[in-house]
């Protein structure tokens, strides 16, 4: 087939659609139903695992040993957070998160990932050559600081637990989860107390 | 002479045409930088909202098919459209290649109703049974040293190929999934667990960039090996 002659994504999208409801099958509730499980996905979740394990030692230290358990504790589990495993950075350790084989991602923390996760760049390269990744997307690690690179090629799925930043003492966990992003989770940033973040809130 | 037709004879008889798919991108030289998008939308059209879950009720509802033959699925696409593919094209490709393959839809059908050409997947060249079964507990443990095997099939694997003959050192044993190499293709299904193995940066790549840097890859029982 000659790439000129091929249909938009939207048309063949649209044609598997009408050929399923043709052929049978329940499609319109299946999508429906799919639709639902997908509006679960969201990393603002991920963002309050982050913020409660900042808050309280007890529920960092399950998150660590059984992140499953952890995130299913706040309401956060379903397909693709079968097994979730928690990582954690310290000043002297970086996490970063890969699929280089597909695109695999924590769904119920960290939601559906964005493209560049996606991206043939971000998967050929950051096994290889993360630091320079990880300068290009604007973090600049010291070379006593060392990176671990964690490849989903299996069922685990990944969360980064990043490192609470400095002047956030006192914060709600609320005003935590505010300032904890996506990318943080997923290792290439590290969160910070910004001048756009909730002030503490005064007592 | 006669030693090269031995060796076109021998060629022959080995399938490299679908190991090292180009889905296989881990390490691959020659890639530009990472563009990010600022306030990127899950979805940037109705259409990939669409193929995402016509996939999530294709597998997951409806079960016409299972995730490894999906993952499997989209492997097989044409490495040039698999590269010029967005993420959500490669996922429509997938979901459309098994429905046709299942005799679930039919390929002409699509097209004319999609007015234009409907590009699917290569066939399927599917794995060997290996003959081995279900293990009940665990082979390798934490702190184990192990060497992933040199995995060479025609069909769907999950070790890439950046790893294989390489040796690390099991950091957590992670409970038991189905072998993919063989829920892909139909063949026997075993549960194995699957090992978070650790790789230093200078086992991997000869230009590592830093010796502190580590590489922890998720594989099933069956890659791995004692390491000598």
């Amino acid at each position: 087939m000659k790439r000129e002659t091929v249909a938009s994504p939207a048309r063949r999208g649209g044609a598997v659609v009408d050929a399923l409801r043709e052929s049978g099958q329940p499609i319109e509730e299946a999508l429906e139903a799919a639709q639902q499980i997908e509006e679960t996905f969201d990393w603002q979740n991920g963002a309050k695992v982050v913020a409660r394990a900042w808050s309280d030692p007890e529920y960092k230290a399950r998150l660590l040993e059984e992140g499953t358990a952890a995130c299913a504790e706040l309401g956060f589990e379903g397909p693709q957070g079968e097994y979730i495993v928690v990582v954690e950075d310290t000043s002297k350790r970086k996490n970063l998160i890969v699929c280089t084989l597909c695109s695999c991602t924590a769904w119920p923390v960290l939601g559906l990932p964005p493209d560049w996760y996606k991206s043939p760049e971000y998967r050929a390269r950051v096994v290889r050559e993360p630091r320079r990744v990880l300068r290009e997307m604007g973090l600049t690690l010291d070379a006593d600081i060392e990176i671990r690179v964690w490849d989903t090629t299996a069922e685990t799925r990944y969360l980064v637990l990043p490192l609470r930043p400095e002047r956030t003492d006192g914060w709600s966990e609320d005003q935590l989860a505010g300032i904890v992003t996506r990318d943080s989770m997923i290792g290439i940033a590290r969160v910070l107390a910004s001048s756009s973040s909730p002030r503490p809130e005064s007592k | 002479m006669r030693q090269v037709v031995a060796c076109l004879e021998f060629s022959d008889d080995l399938d490299f045409s679908a190991m090292d798919g180009i889905h296989d991108l881990g390490g691959m030289a020659g890639f530009g930088s990472i563009e990010i998008e600022p306030n990127e939308p899950t979805f940037h059209e109705p259409w990939e909202a669409t193929a995402f879950r016509l996939n999530i009720a294709s597998a997951a509802i409806l079960r016409n098919y299972n995730t490894d033959e999906y993952r499997h699925a989209i492997e097989r696409m044409d490495p040039v459209h698999y590269l010029q593919a967005s993420y959500y094209e490669r996922v429509l490709t997938g979901v459309a290649t098994l429905l046709v393959e299942k005799g679930i839809l039919n390929l002409a059908d699509l097209e004319r109703r999609a007015g234009g050409g409907f590009p699917l997947a290569h066939p399927e060249r599917p794995n060997q049974d290996d003959g081995r079964r279900e293990a009940k507990t665990p082979h390798f443990s934490i702190g184990g040293r192990v060497r992933v095997r040199e995995v060479d099939r025609p069909g769907h694997t999950r070790v890439p190929k950046y790893v294989r003959g390489r040796s690390g050192v099991v950091i957590h044993v992670a409970p038991r999934f189905s072998y993919p190499d063989a829920k892909a293709h139909a063949l026997p299904r075993r549960k194995e667990p699957t090992y978070h193995v650790e790789f230093r940066a200078t086992e991997l790549w000869t230009n590592a960039e830093n010796t502190n840097d580590r590489i922890v890859v998720d594989l099933w029982e069956s890659y791995l090996e004692e390491a000598t």
